[in-house]
């Protein structure tokens, strides 16, 4: 039997206010009009949590931008599921945390595209949108909600990492996650203008371990490191199909956000098919679970349970084969290139493709 | 170290409930699911917000049979790493 998942990401709609230039959502948008309602949301995370599902994150997109966020928190609270918001905050105002937290959402994570308004506006492409986001921090903290800052960073704000930090401490987050671009979704046009320099990656690796010595006990800090310049791979996903799942806003289930750029796997629809069974069956879940499906060099690597050879769709993306080591890994073939690639990229010195207002074109209609 | 007379308290956002799938308890924080063997039940299960470190200690003593050294020493561990991981709170 397989092992139930842990987690589950539910993408509830791919609307968003802000139009970052890294954006993980596919090329390839679900429009509002397609997005589920309430009760298909409610009724999912009751198979979820049947299913062994402990964790639920609720995202998007923007799921502030959903109209019955209230509704879906209380529904999942209901299923027994612990409940996280993965917010910029654009659209949370005082009352509706207010209504959140009566639902029993358990805990915030607030994205941080930048330390000042400069910054953060710029990257987010609309104005005003730090200082708003500041605001709904100051909310979040007087109602009480564990919170954890998710910074963004990538060439053009690594230097605020130590800002970040401090910014971290001032808005009572326990938790800072430090999380370097994925090269995933929109980002992948923007390498040339987010790609981090070797020298930039290897110092955030430092001022990230002075920080957790520093604070341990107060902060605790979650690193994803620049992975173009790593050596190894991310253990991403925790191994395909083991321990997570994702489910777009038109109910399509995914082993991982990305999956979608994979040819080939045909994904199946919660709508449609209970979520145990899509779990245990559907083949685009046991394409690459396990260690089977590994060619060498992973086939014989000695790290193949610990990292799965990595990121499939990075495979896809880089390698043109989603089932080939990710080029991210010394092991690779592809590897050298990529360093190269990475250096070029850093090199580069591109503007900003930004997303064209990510389903602003749709406002208004869905949730 | 939490000293006897210190309370420990899961803080908000942190909480245990069984694992109706899997079996056992679950320890759930911000992003973290933790799964608990019998022994990291039995002293969170103590863990009230209102106990003493100490009292917990006598009490798990009590129910197991232990001395109160060695219980102290297993338990204290066990909340300092959670603590460390600020999925415990600790007021003197």
């Amino acid at each position: 039997m397989t092992r139930p998942p842990i987690a589950m990401l539910a993408e509830l709609t791919h609307r968003c206010p802000l139009a970052c230039p890294y954006c993980s959502n596919p090329l390839d948008l679900v429009r509002g009009a397609a997005e589920m309602g309430t009760e298909d949301w409610a009724r999912i995370f009751r198979e979820a949590a049947d299913l062994g599902v402990l964790q639920l994150h609720l995202s998007g997109g923007e799921p502030a931008a959903r109209r019955d966020l209230v509704d879906l928190v209380a529904a999942a609270r209901a299923a027994g599921l612990y409940t996280n918001l993965i917010t910029s905050g654009i659209g949370l105002t005082a009352a509706r945390l207010a209504a959140l937290d009566a639902a029993g959402l358990d805990h915030v994570q607030l994205s941080l595209q930048g330390t000042d308004a400069a910054m953060a506006d710029a990257i987010g492409g609309l104005e005003g949108a730090f200082a708003r986001k500041l605001e709904v921090a100051r909310q979040i903290g007087e109602i009480g909600f564990p919170l954890t800052l998710n910074a963004v960073l990538h060439r053009r704000n690594l230097h605020q990492l130590p800002r970040a930090i401090e910014m971290a401490l001032e808005l009572g987050a326990r938790r800072l996650e430090v999380a370097t671009v994925q090269f995933h979704g929109w980002a992948l046009r923007n390498r040339d203008a987010l790609m981090p320099s070797r020298e930039q990656a290897r110092e955030a690796g430092q001022i990230v371990a002075e920080a957790r010595a520093r604070l341990r006990g107060r902060l605790v800090i979650d690193y994803v490191p620049a992975d173009y310049h790593g050596d190894y791979p991310k253990r991403c996903m925790g191994g395909w199909g083991s321990t997570g799942l994702n489910v777009a806003p038109d109910g399509t289930v995914l082993p991982c956000h990305a999956a979608q750029t994979i040819p080939g796997l045909e994904f199946w629809s919660a709508r449609a098919v209970p979520l145990a069974r899509i779990w245990a069956e559907n083949p685009a879940f046991n394409a690459y679970r396990g260690t089977e499906w590994m060619a060498e060099p992973c086939r014989s690597c000695e790290r193949k349970t610990k990292d799965f050879g990595g990121c499939r769709c990075q495979a896809m993306a880089l390698a043109g084969d989603a089932g080939a080591t990710d080029p991210t890994c010394v092991k690779s073939p592809l590897h050298a290139d990529l360093a190269a690639r990475a250096e070029a990229h850093a090199a580069a010195d591109a503007a900003f493709v930004f997303r064209p207002a990510p389903g602003r074109e749709t406002a208004g209609q869905g949730a | 170290m939490i000293g006897p007379g210190e309370v420990p308290r899961l803080p908000r956002g942190v909480r245990v409930q069984p694992d109706r799938v899997r079996g056992g308890w679950v320890l759930l924080a911000p992003e973290r699911a933790v799964t608990l063997d019998a022994v990291g039940q039995a002293i969170l299960a103590e863990v009230d917000g209102s106990r003493s470190f100490g009292e917990i200690c006598a009490r798990l003593a009590a129910a197991f049979g232990a001395p109160e050294a060695q219980i102290a020493e297993d338990a204290g561990g066990f909340l300092n790493a959670l603590r460390e991981r600020l999925f415990l709170e600790v007021s003197p």
